[in-house]
């Protein structure tokens, strides 16, 4: 039956399982194949903080929400066109997401007494009137499988471990995409055993043909390519674009990327990228602890690397003294924090942005050091770039902050050619200069750097007050304000080597302005453009680099009448911009652990939300 | 980096690795001993100077690199075997010296240590312990012995100490060495070895701290005791104690014993080797309180060396592994990946 194509602009999906059930695959390999495709795209993975939480339970449900259109995608989506839910608690977790008249998709068997009990359901939901609002498609995906793999010899554990190929096959058809891409993925993952890629791409058929003859649909869906800028594009999350850009800013500046972690929530995927990547000379060391992490980047940068240690909040507590080490050593290093939920452990795989105050001021003493913060996925790779060249060039270390909503999601990313990345160049003494002085200054107040191996220059640094010019131990009062005010300023001068800050969506002067930073950037823009839709008055500017913050942005915020600050905290960067410009800015707060909705930030400007 | 110098070099003599900053440690501290030692075994390092570093944590001891004219690092509490770690790997031709005491690096700083020791960086631990907080005025240490009397324990300590060595071997040191302030001669010699061993050289140097414990180790040092209650190990000898020598170790089965060499032939005695790991596990055990009956001499010299590949070498080897295998990294290649497609 030859079925009609009807096309759409953009569709969210949400896949959702048990955290066993292959989901965050299912959903990264559909997102490969729509990319691939030329759809823009947004991924948001949201998995359970235990590895292999109770099966069946909702403390165990794992999901990947994507969408994927023919126009700009700018976040993940709200809410969802189509639900996948593999059992009860998937179901339960997120039909909530899920839009009136949207599509779910059920696996039957993970609906069984069981199933239900676990989920806390008394009365199937496919049985009552849950479902009265939504079209569902309720297929027994694990019988499916089981007869599609009846003769392969494999045990039943095995089989029903590539139900998910199914739910992907299903899926390729229904959106009219092709099994290319997957197939090859198969073959290289199971490369060697071949039972294991016979048996996927079996089961990957399966889903695509039940969906083709079933009759489920009348019609199929198309997404078009989007009209994306020109040029060449690849997918990227957030996490790898930012071990990307470590290892661009160590090639352009000709230092040695030296790379020095502890596991942790939502950063260790940097770590991963990076280990798999020592042929660019990258130097990965998994230390015994935070601080141990960040005392091998000090030493690796005072042996003239460029050091760079990355964590989560509660490890980025434990850096504390060692990066005050840093400020006092004024060496370039990078310290990364992707946020998560806090305080303490918190919510180690959700999403927040509640540490910008623990960067910018988490430290003893007066410690200053430049923060800067990424907007989106692919943004993680020009603002770790930023980081490194600011943390060379001016010989400090540096914050980078993202959150664990960019650092797992994803989107198309037009990458750069590596001639048009800027230069980096490391301030290293000049060879003739005999009369090195380790803490004598530059115009831009940057001190020269010696590193061990250069003949004349031995000198000792450490993180007791430095005496101006040489670097000698001095408890001088005179001396060691004056070390401070130069401290400040060397961060505060930063601000005439970063770029003047943009209107980023919306109007340039009015009546509301959202300010915001971090992860929040593809939300806002959308909500700023419904606004802007409905005949507001709307401007929005997105900060990337908050300490120093751009020059110009104090004549940006006279522009409106009122500043809102839409943070998912309790309000921080509006602390900051109350207290440089004394504007009466409103914060607007959402502390869940997941993101803000558009409709809440619309709302937000419109006035409605109610105002911190 | 260094260049090739036109003249052929002069060797340097310690003077060359003073700095003009004054020496700020209390007079008469045992610190002196050390510093002098260090800066005198380092024309013989076979390094230019600036190819050496000296990092070291917080404590008196801590001050030491300010008053070496090498590349230096006076860093924060506990993490100068850490951030040396860091160094080693990234510069692994270098000289590395870290300089502890027995809070820095078995209190604050324990768990790099052990970290240190079982990757076996190429570098020296000079461990200065004497058994107190020195820098913060008095307070017992982790190496204090039970029933030390100090500003924080006026009843008298309740911790039990650490038996710094025991726990360096249990980490799988490679290299674990004794020796003390008051032996200048002893100390160079250590020193000297230690620096010779491709590998972390564990080197623990009883200190004397004048001021809030002196007398520590005056058992060991004082002419009058020392050699009743000192062991010199070396490699090759038996393990003979005593102002006429006249006393030896021999083992029963795993227990040491002193005998009297009148009566037991010197064949007959345990004889020191450094390569045996149960042997210096016993040794390290001799940890007897001074004042006990019966207890057994404390010994110096070196305990243990063992030959083990070193953690800079290997990930050294394995960026060439993967150089080999992968080709040198190409960055436009990384940065477009393998799935890309083309808007027009």
């Amino acid at each position: 039956m030859i079925k009609e194509i009807e096309e759409k602009r953009e569709v969210t999906i949400v896949f959702a399982g048990d955290s066993g059930d292959g989901i965050q695959l299912t959903g990264t390999q559909f997102t490969n194949t729509n990319a691939l495709f030329g759809n823009d795209i947004a991924t948001f993975p949201n998995f359970p903080a235990e590895i292999r939480a109770p099966q069946g339970t909702v403390a165990g449900v794992s999901g990947f929400q994507l969408k994927f259109g023919s126009v700009e995608v700018a976040t993940p989506g709200d809410v969802c066109d189509v639900l996948v839910a593999m059992n009860a608690a998937a179901f339960k977790v997120n039909l909530p997401r899920l839009k009136k008249n949207g599509t779910v998709i059920v696996n039957i068997d993970g609906f069984n007494a069981r199933n239900l009990k676990l989920a806390g359901y008394e009365v199937s939901p496919l049985e009552d009137s849950t479902l009265a609002d939504y079209r569902s498609i309720q297929i027994d995906i694990t019988k499916m499988t089981r007869a599609a793999l009846e003769d392969s010899g494999m045990g039943k554990k095995e089989i029903d471990r590539s139900r998910n190929m199914f739910v992907l096959g299903f899926l390729y058809y229904m959106y009219n995409r092709n099994l290319k891409g997957t197939e090859e993925f198969i073959k290289q993952k199971f490369a060697g055993k071949d039972d294991l890629i016979d048996a996927n791409i079996k089961v990957l058929h399966a889903g695509y043909n039940y969906a083709d003859t079933s009759e489920i649909f009348t019609s199929r869906y198309n997404v078009k390519a989007a009209q994306l800028d020109k040029g060449e594009y690849r997918n990227i999350m957030g996490n790898q674009a930012t071990a990307m850009g470590l290892i661009a800013a160590a090639q352009k500046s000709g230092l040695d990327l030296f790379y020095g972690t502890y596991p942790i929530t939502p950063a260790s995927d940097i770590l991963h990228e990076l280990a798999k990547h020592k042929n660019f000379g990258v130097r990965t060391f998994q230390a015994e602890d935070e601080i141990a992490a960040i005392a091998s980047v000090i030493g690796a940068s005072f042996g003239g690397k460029l050091g760079v240690t990355a964590s989560s909040g509660p490890g980025i507590a434990l850096k504390g003294e060692a990066m005050g080490l840093g400020v006092m050593l004024e060496l370039p290093m990078l310290i990364i924090n992707v946020q998560r939920g806090g305080p303490s452990t918190g919510l180690p795989t959700k999403t927040e942005q509640a540490d910008l105050l623990q960067a910018i001021y988490g430290r003893n003493g007066e410690a200053p050091m430049p923060v800067i913060a990424a907007a989106s996925p692919s943004d993680c790779f020009s603002m770790v770039y930023e980081a490194c060249r600011i943390s060379i060039e001016h010989m400090t270390p540096v914050m980078f902050l993202t959150d664990g909503y960019i650092a797992n999601g994803s989107e198309p990313w037009k990458f750069p050619n590596s001639n048009d990345l800027l230069e980096i160049k490391p301030k290293f003494a000049v060879e003739n200069n005999q009369n090195y002085l380790p803490y004598k200054r530059d115009e831009m107040l940057v001190r020269e750097w010696a590193i061990p191996g250069m003949a004349g220059k031995e000198h000792r640094i450490g993180g007791l007050e430095k005496e101006i010019d040489t670097g000698n131990v001095s408890y001088d009062p005179e001396n060691h304000e004056k070390m401070v005010k130069i401290r400040q300023a060397k961060v505060d001068k930063i601000a005439e080597d970063i770029p003047l800050q943009n209107i980023n969506n919306g109007d340039k002067e009015g009546e509301v302005l959202v300010l915001s930073w971090g992860s929040t950037y593809g939300v806002i823009k959308n909500a700023v453009k419904e606004c802007k839709e409905e005949g507001l008055s709307v401007g929005h500017v997105h900060l990337r680099y908050i300490n120093p913050l751009p020059k110009n942005l104090g004549e940006l915020i006279k522009g409106f009448k009122k500043v809102i600050v839409p943070e998912m905290n309790n309000g921080q960067l509006v602390k900051i911009i109350r207290d440089k410009f004394l504007v009466d800015a409103k914060a607007i707060n959402k502390i869940k652990g997941i993101p803000f909705s558009t409709a809440e930030i619309v709302s937000a400007i419109k006035g409605e939300e109610e105002l911190v | 980096m260094s260049e090739v110098q036109d003249v052929e070099k002069v060797k340097l003599s310690p003077k060359d690795f003073a700095t003009d900053q004054d020496v700020r440690w209390c007079p008469g501290c045992g610190d002196y001993s050390i510093l002098k030692q260090v800066q005198s075994i380092m024309p013989d390092l076979g390094k230019d100077k600036e190819d050496i570093v000296f990092i070291s944590g917080i404590g008196c001891s801590s001050r030491f690199p300010y008053y070496m004219n090498t590349y230096g690092m006076h860093s924060i509490h506990g993490r100068a075997t850490a951030i040396a770690s860091g160094l080693k790997i990234s510069r692994p031709e270098l000289s590395v010296w870290v300089i502890t005491g027995d809070g820095d690096s078995l209190s604050i700083g324990g768990n790099h240590l052990i970290h240190l020791l079982r990757r076996n960086f190429d570098l020296n631990v000079l461990l200065f312990n004497n058994e107190i907080y020195g820098l913060t005025k008095g307070q017992y240490s982790p190496t204090s012995p039970e029933g030390k009397v100090t500003k924080s324990t006026p009843i008298g300590s309740i911790d039990h100490p650490f038996n710094p060595l025991k726990l360096c071997l249990g980490a799988d040191a490679t290299f674990i060495a004794r020796t003390m302030d008051r032996d200048p001669k002893h100390q160079r010699e250590i020193l000297l070895r230690g620096n010779q061993h491709v590998g972390t050289s564990m080197i623990e140097i009883y200190q004397n701290c004048n001021v809030f414990n002196d007398g520590a180790f005056e058992v060991f040092t004082d002419k009058g005791t020392k050699a009743e209650e000192t062991l010199y190990l070396e490699h090759g000898k038996p393990l003979i104690f005593g102002a006429n020598r006249d006393k030896g170790i021999k083992l029963d089965g795993f227990t040491p014993v002193i005998v009297s060499l009148e009566e037991v032939s010197e064949d007959d005695l345990w004889v020191h080797d450094e390569t045996d790991r149960t042997k210096a596990q016993l040794l390290t055990n001799f940890f007897d309180n001074p004042s006990l009956e019966g207890h057994l001499p404390r010994p110096f010299g070196v305990f243990y060396v063992e030959d083990r590949y070193r953690y800079e070498e290997a990930l050294e080897a394995q960026v060439e592994y993967a150089i080999e295998k992968s080709g040198k990294g190409d960055l436009d290649a990384l940065l477009r990946g393998k799935n890309v497609w083309k808007v027009d």
